[in-house]
């Protein structure tokens, strides 16, 4: 594990924001923290990367210790923050090769590995601008190519693609393939949970303080159940008599029954057939398969009934 | 595909303050309106007081010869608010953050600021005094009195460009890191830099008179026209070093207190 904290707390002032947090990150994969706004994601990150001492528990990255060997883990890992942190007043360019310096490469040697990433991230052409002409996908690319100069082991992106339109986040999403496929290990924050199926191998949600879930995106899926048919009634008193027909528990629409399925055009019928014969009748019928969203709202909702197989 | 760096040690901590020097001395020159301002402001209220008020004001020598020192030090009060802000900006983007997650010294990020605030000041210095001279200052000092002046100069400037930085560190943004400098622009006026301290009433005559700006001023305007020193000269060195000191220690605790969360 190149990742490993274990017993995290954090709380700022009273505040309790992170209540005892395991995470265990395999090298060479993508592992996503996932959790509503405020949840702890960028804490976390912020304590893995050391820049924030844990009040309780440790983290070990690639064996060394985050807060007493901090240099040392400094040496392996590179961070782009949830804000995008660059000179507007620099170049390009100019931000590299300085990020290049203090990582101690040679002078020639932090300017070709400015010239690779420019190539990389397309920014040839505004390389010699500064960077406050640049449009925020630009500067996004730019962030991570910044990440990226000292090649290190582990990065950590702290949503990388917020704010970016579909094709700069595609963009963003083949260079994160690309390092994954070269053995880095990356460690992402998103609040796109398509981007955690995308590109993680394994997720962890956090809600309260506490890890809600974790496990690989099949996984969590699998844990709020298989298919679904979703029933859309005209009144609430035929969702009554639906529930009982069924023995289905509502959800968070009054209006909507989702009852589990095999996905089978034969479950269809015999639903259908079921509702007809009781005289319930029915709106609309759209079935359903699981999504990362079902797992994330039934697991961050406190007031919603979870979905049960 | 893995870097050989080598992290830490005294060679890289020089490199790194480099490093940062290089860039805020950068981002200084592309600050036009900043520096501009930091060269036109002195310049006007040099005007301001030699051709408005300098008439009204009797100080026993020309006033051009009497003010120049307070005009340099008044331009060290602007020009450390400006790091104050930079720093600040620092401090409140995410830069702060990739700095400290690369395995360098993070202060070297302080250290740069001070020293392009140096080179600020000698800029905005040197042109003072060249309009100065155009506009009649005649200093009467010798290469040494001139070394001397330059020296107790450096000093003040470096104290004061510590203490915007540790101004810089604490503000919660950029707008308030200038108002919290706001002092530093404004000591100068309670000095003996515009006016003879005895033609103030006696509460802020004493003020004035123990206050730092005050034996510097008389110091260097004693070195560049010959009036007398006495000891000023070395109760102007004892307030810059004991401020350089403290505004260090103050700085750099405060960048450590504010960075180990
Ligand atoms: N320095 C701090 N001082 C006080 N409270 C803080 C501090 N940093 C974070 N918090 C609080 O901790 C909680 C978690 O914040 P955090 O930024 O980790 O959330 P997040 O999961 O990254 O949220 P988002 O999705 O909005 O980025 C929030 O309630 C926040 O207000
Ligand atoms: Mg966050």
């Amino acid at each position: 594990m190149i990742v490993e904290a274990t017993g995290l707390h954090k709380a700022f002032g009273s505040t309790k924001v992170l209540d005892g947090v395991d995470l265990h990150v395999a090298e060479g994969t993508v592992f996503a923290l996932l959790g509503p706004n405020g949840a702890g994601k960028t804490t976390t990150i912020r304590i893995l990367t050391t820049l924030s001492r844990p009040d309780l528990g440790s983290v070990r990255i690639a064996g060394y210790d985050v807060v007493r060997e901090a240099t040392k883990v400094r040496g392996v890992i590179s961070l782009t923050g949830q804000s995008v942190a660059l000179d507007d007043q620099q170049t390009g360019r100019e931000n590299l090769v300085m990020i290049g310096r203090l990582m101690h490469l040679g002078r020639p040697a932090a300017r070709r590995r400015a010239t690779d990433l420019l190539e990389r991230f397309d920014l040839v052409d505004a390389m010699k601008r500064r960077v406050k002409t640049y449009s925020g996908g630009m500067r996004r690319r730019l962030d991570l190519a910044m990440s990226l100069v000292s090649q290190p082991r582990v990065i950590f992106l702290d949503e990388p693609t917020t704010g970016l339109d579909p094709s700069s986040r595609t963009t963003m999403w083949d260079a994160i393939k690309d390092l994954v496929s070269s053995g880095t290990t990356i460690v992402l924050t998103t609040q796109y949970l398509e981007e955690a199926d995308r590109l993680a191998d394994r997720i962890v949600l956090i809600n309260g303080g506490k890890v809600a879930a974790s496990g690989t995106t099949d996984a969590l899926k699998s844990q709020v159940g298989g298919d679904r048919l979703d029933l859309r009634f005209a009144v609430e008193a035929d969702v009554a008599r639906a529930v009982a027909l069924f023995d289905a528990p509502r959800g968070t629409d009054p209006l909507v029954l989702g009852i589990p399925s095999d996905g089978s055009a034969d479950h269809l019928h015999r639903v259908l057939d079921d509702l007809r014969i009781a005289g319930v009748p029915v709106v609309k019928v759209s079935s359903h398969r699981p999504t990362l969203d079902d797992v994330f709202l039934s697991l961050t909702t406190t007031d919603r009934t979870p979905v049960q197989v | 595909m893995t870097t050989t760096a080598v992290h830490g040690g005294a060679r890289n901590a020089v490199s790194d303050s480099l490093t940062m020097i290089g860039r805020s001395i950068r981002l200084s020159r592309r600050n036009v309106d900043t520096l501009v301002m930091s060269i036109v402001l002195p310049l006007l209220m040099m005007s301001l007081f030699v051709y408005v008020f300098g008439g009204a004001i009797n100080t026993g020598t020309q006033y051009i010869n009497y003010v120049v020192p307070g005009i340099i030090l008044l331009c060290t009060g602007y020009g450390a608010a400006s790091t104050a802000m930079s720093v600040a900006d620092d401090m409140t983007s995410g830069m702060i953050d990739r700095l400290r997650s690369l395995p360098i010294r993070s202060s070297a990020v302080l250290t740069g600021h001070v020293v392009a605030s140096v080179a600020r000041n000698l800029l905005s210095t040197t042109v003072v005094i060249g309009a100065a001279i155009a506009m009649g200052f005649r200093p009467n000092a010798t290469v040494t009195d001139w070394v001397l002046a330059a020296g107790l100069l450096l000093l003040y400037v470096l104290a004061l460009s510590w203490l915007a930085a540790g101004l810089g560190v604490i503000a919660k943004s950029v707008e308030s890191a200038s108002t919290l400098s706001f002092l530093m622009l404004f000591l100068p006026y309670l000095s003996s830099a515009f006016v003879p301290t005895n033609t103030m009433p006696s509460f802020l005559h004493a003020v004035s008179e123990n206050q730092p700006i005050t034996p510097v001023i008389e110091t260097v305007r004693g070195l560049l026209t010959g009036t007398p020193i006495g000891n000023t000269g070395w109760i102007a060195l004892a307030w810059c070093v004991g401020l350089l000191t403290c505004s260090f220690t103050f700085a750099a605790w405060l960048f450590r207190r504010r960075t180990h969360g």
